[in-house]
């Protein structure tokens, strides 16, 4: 029996178990066409609840201890976001905003976990070059395989989130896996594993939205009329969601996007322009071989020599 | 804590108070969410901060620092003015009804017997009038004015929602808000826990801050309940175990007295230790200290403890003063009266107040020994790190001995968490480099000095030769072996009293718990608390069982929870006077007609009666007290004291300055500072990215928080042209220290008796050592003054100047 | 005073046929380096426009190579480009004449030179070139720029790096077809190619395309003797 997607709070298996990702799972590779999967994984998703998240930074500890990356030692620069922005080291952030709110005039400090989304659309996926460096799976996961990456950095500007960041000692793209390689083996991310108030939950996606409906429901007895589920359509939903007390203002945490989609920039670019720009290339190729066939060359004739030769005398 | 950590999921209403739970305990702060998420608890933050924990809270109210006794009298009041008492468990549970004393009285926040030169008190008349019968007097009516629920009453009826917002800046109507919040738990089936830590301790009144939110849980009948109690969220991993196994100095193991010079035979420290009950009935089931005193001596001393010798009593010293806490051995130190010291796990020159004072008293040793795995900044205090560590090296002539010793991870046995759990854990490294495990490095010691004491004798070294050393590997006693001897073992076979001729336990074998404990030297156990830990049936600390019957949070074959394994203290109190629950949902233990049984052990004998046996077993009078006796230092009430740097005189007893029975050392006195010179109230806190000083060893933890930052308002950044990130200078009228500025909506001044308060907000986390960048702590700052019952520093509330600078010229 | 579009080193040397001068050796190393440039970026900026042509990056040793590589290229063609654009922007400057050619470019096309005005060192389908060039060079070392994020990665918006990557494409796409168009145009008239690899074509090619130049040359020729040929 192969791993399923497990819950982070289970316990993982103690036995050896074989990865449960491989190529046959990919429903989408960057700049490339590829069979459809050979089976469908069920769809997995990380649950955010802003509402029960203390802005620990746990996530964010677990997160360079199970990839081994190695940040920077920063400084303070008057605020608790440390290091100050996602890195190529950092591929989750808490980002901390201290918001007014104007309809109970209370302070909220809202902390938001920032990091990949894993959109059902992704427009890193889209906007990359170069072939395999970003796959998709069939459980929802976007992962950018390093060995692929050229570190063009497409992918920042096809992102929504702004979350992809490229690195500048081996020139290659970073962000979150949704540690595709524990959910590989049945795990949960390490994040989800090492949240003390469960403020980060990993499962099956329709298990989350259960929960979020759960928590949703929570936070409506208790005032949040606008609490909801941040799952934007316009990217074709995220495996990574939100539990927000103010769904309505997704801007206020940290400039969450309140209806992020591919750019159109972005779509004109890898769709209109490789078209327009493959025909108008071929038209003028075309029109040349065209034209040298109907018309021929352009040659210089006898005569023309003779009165040039001629002007030469005449004004020698 | 009475309760624990994973009972704090029963509970209905949160209370943080004095602890910032989110921040620093954010793995227990679990149970709080899931209380909120399952049970629809809500969450009430109190601080002067906007917490992490405020940030998930259901309702936050500002406080100035160093003011909850007010804040929670005042919540007290509210109660008993607006009938929001659990009458039937105030009546029965607590001291309520019993009559004081004449001749105690409270005027202008002092009560009687007050010697301001001693700076304590006479506190005879804090007793309750006994009567002909040798008990103590008890009116059940509570008509008798001078009965404790009077006395209280007319004690807090000062507390108003006015006097309250004038004292601690919290705004009337969000008080009130708490207050009613907090009242509506007076009902049997409603329950709230307290949860505290360092915000409370870290006073000169420490001790009473907690006291008084102990006796609201008790108005509430929030005692020995499920989802209640009082729970100290304790500091360290195993602060809990330190106190327990009596590291202090004037402690033995299991909450025993080491003895006073006054005390100079046993007779004498037996004789004010007989706990007689004080009303009929009552367990006191301290009248047992003679048996696990005994044991202590014998699992101390063997053979060389008889009862021809009093049990080698003449072995323990006799304190000449209260007790040596820190405070006093630095002030001591200061002197030149200490020649050497010893630095197990421990860095003071971070840890204690006036760090100046700290480096000038280390300075003054012949020697210092430091056993720490980290490169602590007290083992390097001689050494100049320009302006953070600014010595003079070539005058320090201190010794300093490095003995590098081994993490948690690197060792085995038990930790005891704040819910009293002895928790087994196995090693999951090895010691690096020269680190040695503690156990080796003490018994190291210990086969050195006995060898010296062999061979040069000296004056008394009967103590030391005579010590039990029977493990089987003298140079290196495992953790097994140390357990077994404080679960207890009986020294001869021991026989039923009731029947001679049965064998209750043979010779050599491990008690089943301290139930078995003996005064005639048969046993032996070394903290008689901790008995049942290690018996027969094997390491009961490594159970690893997480099954939970019905769901009670109680987990009783998970490890191991003193006393007995009991998980909720004072259980008796969770059912009614006939011995059923208050709250069927809420079910620990009932009394079926004949003895008590549930999902808890019972803290009653089994077979005690409900409407005779009160459920404070550990009191002479089977009820809890709202009335202390003479047991605290500065009252048998709580009232509100300034801390002893406050930004305005004290509103109830202006002529107070802070806590009048708290210790204050002479040339300490002269650094307290005015809130003229000094006009901005600090405080002091950890974040939840690092621990202590431990974590900016650490890479990963330097990276989440790297430098040293203070908090402050936007109005006083505002005032002091102070901007985000920028440099500042914090100065007290002790040291100084330069941060980052964090200009933050979470802090906002207070309206404290007509004046408006700012507060500077400095955590502790920074030093000279480690990879995060250097700094500072607040120890540079914070006054050399304790709590007057156990000398916990006042780190929490005193006075300082900010100002815009440029950072530290750093070579 | 010298017509604009009389360059340095343009001259006629009498003979059978007659040769004429028409671009010094700097000036074709310069136009080579900028075609060889121009050529590297197209394959490897093609490379990173489509898929199916991701291949060419094998060109250049990889992927990461062909990214690396590519805006450094851009950079040599910018400065390489700016000396061809002051050696022949005189001479590239619009002329009356200009718009009479164009309204003839169907003769032309149609093989009907003859029926065209008579035109300078350059006719409009050159000067268009040279313009179109030097527009969409600055354009693509512009755009080029705000997306080149190992060295300029702050210096512009996300949403700002989507437009300019955006433009950069279209403005690639764009120089490609005028460069076609330059090419073929130089394959098309025959003897073309001579000026940028000898530097000189022949009297009768000068007639035929740039008659007006050849008259001018001729002019001046009358009072001067020619200069060294060009070497």
């Amino acid at each position: 029996m192969e791993p399923s997607p497990h819950t982070a709070q289970s316990n993982p298996p103690v036995s050896n178990v074989v990865s449960n990702l491989s190529e046959r799972d990919l429903v989408r590779r960057s700049a490339s066409t590829i069979p459809p999967p050979a089976r469908q994984l069920e769809p997995v998703a990380k649950l955010i609840d802003v509402s029960k998240c203390i802005g620990c930074k746990a996530c964010q500890s677990a997160c360079i201890e199970w990839n081994d990356t190695s940040p920077a030692i920063e400084t303070n620069v008057g605020v608790y976001e440390n290091p100050h922005d996602l890195t190529p080291e950092m591929f989750t952030l808490m980002r901390f905003t201290e918001w007014d709110n104007p309809q109970t005039g209370n302070l909220e400090w809202l902390i938001r976990k920032d990091g990949c989304m894993h959109c059902e659309d992704p427009g890193c996926l889209k906007a990359c070059p170069a072939p395999g460096a970003i796959v998709q799976y069939s459980n929802g996961i976007v992962d950018f395989v390093h060995e692929n990456c050229i570190g063009c950095g497409y992918c920042v500007k096809g992102c929504p989130f702004d979350i992809p960041r490229i690195s500048k000692v081996d020139h290659k793209a970073y962000k979150c896996t949704l540690c595709s390689d524990r959910v590989a083996v049945g795990q949960g991310p390490a994040c989800a594993k090492a949240c003390p108030t469960h403020a980060i939950s990993f499962g099956t996606k329709e298990d989350m939205n259960k929960l979020a409906d759960s928590r949703i429901k929570d936070l409506k007895s208790r005032g949040y009329d606008n609490a909801g589920l941040y799952d934007p359509q316009g990217v074709g939903g995220t495996h990574v969601m939100y539990v927000l007390h103010h769904n309505d203002q997704p801007e206020i945490y940290a400039n969450l996007p309140r209806d992020p989609r591919i750019s159109p920039v972005v779509n004109a670019w890898k769709g209109m322009a490789k078209y327009v720009g493959f025909a108008a290339m071929g038209l003028a190729a075309a029109a040349g071989i065209l034209h040298s066939a109907f018309v021929g060359p352009n040659r210089v004739t006898r005569e023309d020599e003779e009165k040039a030769e001629n002007l030469v005398k005449d004004n020698a | 804590m009475t309760n624990s950590w994973t009972d704090i999921r029963n509970t209905d209403l949160v209370v943080i108070m004095g602890g910032n739970a989110a921040e620093a305990h954010p793995c227990g702060f679990k149970w709080v969410t899931e209380a909120k998420a399952n049970r629809g608890a809500k969450l009430i933050v109190v601080d002067p901060r906007y917490t992490r924990s405020a940030s998930v809270s259901d309702f936050y109210a500002p406080i100035r620092q160093g003011t909850d006794i007010a804040f929670l009298l005042g919540v007290i009041n509210y109660c008993m003015l607006n009938d929001k008492v659990q009458w039937e468990y105030v009546k029965a549970f607590t001291n309520a009804t019993y009559v004081v004393k004449d001749g105690f009285a409270y005027q202008d926040g002092l009560f009687t017997g007050y010697d301001e030169n001693k700076r304590d008190y006479d506190r005879s008349t804090w007793d309750y009038q006994i009567g002909p019968d040798g008990f103590a007097v008890v009116d059940e009516t509570l008509q008798n004015p001078r009965c404790v629920w009077n006395m209280l009453k007319a004690h807090v009826a000062t507390y108003t929602p006015e006097m309250v917002e004038r004292i601690c800046g919290t705004p009337k109507d969000k008080f009130l808000k708490v207050a009613q919040m907090i009242a509506e738990c007076s009902t049997p089936t409603k329950t709230m826990t307290s949860m505290y830590a360092l915000g409370w301790t870290q006073h000169s009144k420490g001790s009473q801050n907690i006291r008084c939110m102990a006796m609201l849980q008790l108005i509430l009948g929030n005692i020995g309940v499920r989802g209640g109690g009082m729970n100290a969220l304790r500091g360290h991993s195993n602060i809990q175990g330190l106190t327990d196994v009596g590291l202090m100095s004037n402690l033995l193991p299991g909450y025993m007295n080491i003895p006073v010079e006054k005390e100079a035979d046993f007779a004498t420290y037996m004789s004010s230790r007989a706990f007689k009950p004080l009303r009929p009935n009552q367990t006191s089931y301290w009248q047992n200290y003679k048996k696990f005193f005994v044991s202590f001596q014998k699992a101390m001393w063997g053979d060389a403890a008889t009862a021809q010798n009093d049990f080698a009593y003449h072995y323990l010293p006799k304190l000449d003063v209260p007790a040596y806490d820190v405070l006093r051995t630095f002030e001591l130190m200061h002197q030149g009266k200490v020649n050497g010291y010893f630095c197990q796990g421990f860095n003071p020159l971070l840890a204690f107040p006036n760090r100046q004072k700290i480096t000038e008293s280390l300075s003054k040793l012949k020697w210092l020994v430091t056993m720490d795995p980290l490169d602590t900044e007290t083992s390097r205090f001689w050494e100049n790190h320009g302006v953070y560590n600014n010595v003079d090296t070539a005058s320090i002539k201190t010794e300093v001995i490095q003995l590098p010793s081994t993490c948690f991870a690197e060792d085995f046995g038990a930790l005891t968490n704040s819910g009293r759990w002895l928790q087994w854990h196995w090693a999951g490294g090895t010691p690096p480099g020269e680190a040695k495990r503690d156990n080796w490095i003490m018994a190291q010691i210990h086969r050195r000095l006995r060898a010296l004491y062999e061979k040069e004798g000296g004056p008394f070294p009967d103590p030391i030769l005579g010590l039990t050393w029977n493990y089987a590997d003298p140079d290196e006693p495992t953790a097994e072996e140390l357990a077994k001897e404080m679960n207890g073992y009986a020294v001869e076979t021991l026989y039923d009293p009731a029947d001679p001729s049965k064998v209750v336990l043979e010779k050599g074998k491990q008690v089943v718990n301290f139930s078995v404990l003996r005064d005639d030297g048969s046993t032996a156990c070394g903290c008689w608390i901790y008995s049942g830990c290690f018996n027969e049936a094997g390491n009961n600390m490594a159970r690893r069982d997480n099954s939970d019957p019905d769901d009670t949070g109680a987990y009783p074959n998970w490890t191991f929870a003193w006393p007995l394994n009991r998980r909720i203290l004072y259980n008796r109190a969770s059912a009614d006077v006939q011995g059923k629950p208050w709250d069927p949902t809420r079910k620990l233990i009932a009394w079926d007609g004949t003895k008590w049984s549930g999902y808890d052990v019972p803290d009653i004998a089994p077979n005690a009666k409900p409407d005779v046996v009160g459920p404070f077993i550990m009191n002479q009078e089977g009820t809890a007290r709202l009335f202390a006796r003479g047991l605290m230092r500065e009252g048998p009430f709580p009232v509100h004291y300034e801390p002893f740097e406050a930004p305005i005189a004290n509103v109830i007893a202006p002529k107070i300055r802070g806590n009048p029975a708290a210790r204050v050392f002479q040339d300490d006195l002269k650094q307290f500072a005015t809130s003229e010179e000094f006009p901005y109230a600090a405080t002091s806190y950890r974040l939840t990215e690092h621990f202590h000083y431990w974590t900016k060893h650490n890479r990963v933890n330097a990276v989440l928080q790297p430098e040293f930052f203070v908090e402050i308002s936007e109005q006083l950044a505002k005032e002091k042209g102070i901007t985000p990130g920028s440099w500042v200078r914090v100065w007290s009228k002790r040291g100084e220290v330069k941060a980052k500025a964090v200009v933050t909506k979470r802090i906002k001044p207070l309206m404290c008796d007509g004046k408006l308060v700012h507060v500077v907000g400095i955590p502790l986390h920074w030093g000279f050592m480690g990879a995060a960048r250097k700094g500072w702590g607040p120890n540079s700052l914070t006054p050399f003054v304790g709590d007057a019952n156990i000398e916990t520093p006042e780190y929490k509330a005193f006075l300082v100047n900010i100002e815009p600078t440029t950072g530290p010229v750093t070579s | 005073m010298e017509p604009d579009d009389i360059e340095t080193g343009d001259a006629i040397r009498p003979g059978k046929p007659v040769v004429v001068d028409r671009y010094k050796k700097g000036a074709r190393i310069n136009h080579w380096i900028t075609a060889a440039c121009l050529i590297l970026l197209a394959l490897s900026g093609l490379a990173l426009f489509h898929p199916s042509l991701f291949f060419l990056t094998g060109l250049f040793g990889g992927g990461q190579n062909t990214r690396a590589l590519h805006p450094w290229i851009g950079v040599v063609l910018f400065f390489s480009f700016a000396g061809l654009f002051f050696r022949f922007w005189r001479a590239n400057l619009p002329k009356r004449v200009d718009a009479e050619w164009l309204a003839h470019a169907n003769d032309l096309l149609a093989g009907h030179e003859e029926k065209m005005p008579e035109v300078g060192k350059y006719n409009a389908g050159q000067k268009f070139i040279f313009w179109s060039m030097t527009t969409l060079i600055v354009i693509l070392i512009g755009t080029g720029i705000l997306i080149w994020d190992q060295y300029f990665y702050a210096w512009a918006t996300i949403p700002q790096k989507r437009v300019a990557v955006l433009a950069h494409s279209l403005a690639a796409v764009v120089i490609i077809c005028v460069w076609i168009v330059h090419v073929y145009a130089a394959i098309w008239v025959r003897g073309t190619i001579n000026a940028m690899t000898r530097g000189s074509v022949t009297g009768g090619w000068a007639w035929r395309h740039h008659r007006l130049w050849l008259k001018e040359l001729a002019e001046r020729h009358k009072f001067k003797k020619p200069t060294a040929p060009a070497e």
